[in-house]
């Protein structure tokens, strides 16, 4: 056990520099977070050693004895927790303004900044890109795109049950309540890939409701932007014709939209690029043909209680329908 | 009391504790069958499949079921018509008065074929076992008797009376009060 400490702790250790930590702050205002995430703990560690040190030396020393040095003892006692008080005051009221001027980034707003409306279903995230420009307006699924160096605003709703959207490298936490409007804001200085996860426990598979985000140079971002707002992919060949002819025809349209096609529901997910996405179902899966006909063939094995149906395909069906979804790029 | 008899009755409490049972996954067969309804030739009344017989009738009875029943009714817009319940360019669908009957296979064949005047067939939107969702839950608005089981109550305000504050009609309306 002894010498497996050490690889343990290193172990945990690693899972603190990844995509998804609060440690390994990628962004300003994970910077803020971050460096107040260490001024208290050191703070709350350096009390916590001065207490337990107070302590010791109180229970290793003699009781003086003497009316006259007992009642010294008791004067000394007095200053001692006089002291103690004032400090207390002192260092809960500077990590009171140092918390607040910390966090006061999370709020923040510029004029260019991106704003993303993301709202949070059971269990999955929708956003929209809201452009001033009508035609410019899209909206996608569990994973969202933002240029790096840009201020970026997230405006969270939830359609059912309280949501909490988290990017623990790039910001703080902030809930999505229903009926309630909240935001978020955060920059990202570099480009990477992001792990954000429903901070707050949804339902059954609240921890399977992960959503991407991919930080990218402003260049890419705009040409991710423009592949976005357009229409889905056409089919190639008769395998994806007949693909998007079941999509269209069969129960996925009432619930799904495909922008182009006949497929115009508004129940899940929005599918018309789902195969740029790196991951579907809220991050179970990534985006393989296979993954994807192992989602439509057996959503409930998968991730059981999603509102997923199974819909009853042919094997054939089911090829069709996978092909069609992977060209959806 | 000796110890072991509140410790025996403590037991006794605890075996009450037993949480619904939701089934999320059906045997791919059994989904199928659900699909399989008896029907008589006026396409009205009939044998719901067996299945649902023998399982406990679990689209009425089971929290879970109609719960999904109130989502999709509100996320398949029926309210566009039928409103809360009440009835709007639809008709009604707590007051009693059925235009095709009130047992479970005549409404489900409502919603997967469609009726004349109006009412679209789900038939290609939904797969059967969310037709029967749907189904038990419209039974349990305009049910007179009270259920051990309710959907999940609404966070907004609505104009029928709290799916959990069964049941919604206290009786059925007598044929000479008149009908809609």
């Amino acid at each position: 056990m002894r010498r497996l400490l050490p690889l343990l702790s290193a172990g945990l250790l690693a899972g603190c520099t990844g995509w998804q930590s609060a440690l390994a702050p990628r962004g300003p205002v994970a910077d803020d977070l971050h460096g107040l995430f260490w001024l208290f703990t050191i703070t709350c560690a350096l009390v916590w050693l001065a207490v337990m040190l107070v302590l010791l030396a109180a229970l290793l020393r003699r009781p003086p004895d003497g009316k006259a040095r007992q009642e010294r003892a008791m004067q000394h006692s007095a200053r001692a927790i006089g002291g103690a008080v004032a400090a207390t005051v002192v260092i809960v009221a500077g990590l009171t303004v140092a918390s607040f001027l910390a966090t006061r980034s999370i709020s923040a707003h510029a004029e260019d900044a991106l704003v993303i409306r993301l709202r949070g279903y059971q269990w999955w995230w929708e956003a929209t890109y809201a452009d001033p420009r009508p035609d410019q307006n899209f909206i996608t699924a569990n994973e969202i795109h933002v240029p790096t160096g840009r201020l970026v605003r997230i405006e969270l709703a939830a359609a059912d049950v309280i949501h909490s959207f988290w990017v623990p490298n790039l910001s703080g936490k902030q809930d999505m309540i229903p009926g309630r409007a909240n935001s978020l804001a955060f920059t990202a200085r570099k480009p990477g890939t992001y792990r954000a996860q429903c901070a707050e426990f949804c339902g059954l598979q609240h921890a399977h409701m992960a959503l991407h985000v991919v930080a990218e140079p402003p260049e890419a971002f705009e040409r991710w932007r423009t592949a976005q707002v357009a229409e889905a992919a056409r089919p190639h060949g008769p395998e994806e014709d007949e693909g998007r002819r079941i999509l269209e025809s069969k129960a996925c349209g009432a619930c799904h939209t495909v922008r182009g096609t006949q497929a115009a529901g508004n129940l899940g997910p929005d599918l018309t690029h789902v195969g740029s996405r790196q991951f579907i179902a809220a991050g179970m899966l990534p985006t393989t043909r296979g993954s994807l006909a192992a989602w439509v063939a057996d959503p409930q094995s998968i991730k059981p209680g999603s509102n997923m149906p199974m819909v009853p395909l042919t094997a054939d069906e089911l090829q069709a329908v996978s092909a069609y979804l992977t060209r959806l790029r | 009391m000796k110890p072991w008899h509140a410790a025996f009755l403590t037991l006794l409490l605890l075996a009450g504790c037993k949480r619904e049972q939701r089934q999320y996954r059906l045997d791919p067969a059994i989904a199928e069958s659900l699909d399989r309804v008896e029907v008589l030739p006026v396409g009205i009344n009939g044998r719901p499949p067996r299945v649902i017989t023998i399982t406990g009738d679990p689209y009425r009875t089971n929290a879970y079921q109609l719960s999904q029943g109130k989502r999709l009714y509100a996320g398949f817009n029926c309210q566009g018509c039928h409103a809360d319940g009440g009835g709007g360019t639809g008709p009604a669908l707590m007051n009693g008065w059925w235009r095709y009957g009130p047992d479970a296979v005549s409404i489900f064949l409502s919603i997967r074929d469609g009726r004349p005047n109006g009412m679209p067939a789900f038939r290609d939107r939904m797969t059967p076992e969310q037709i029967w969702q749907l189904t038990g839950y419209i039974q349990s608005l305009g049910a007179t008797r009270a259920s051990g089981a309710a959907p999940s109550r609404n966070d907004a305000m609505q104009t029928r009376p709290a799916e959990n504050r069964a049941p919604a009609m206290s009786r059925l309306p007598s044929p000479y009060e008149g009908g809609p």
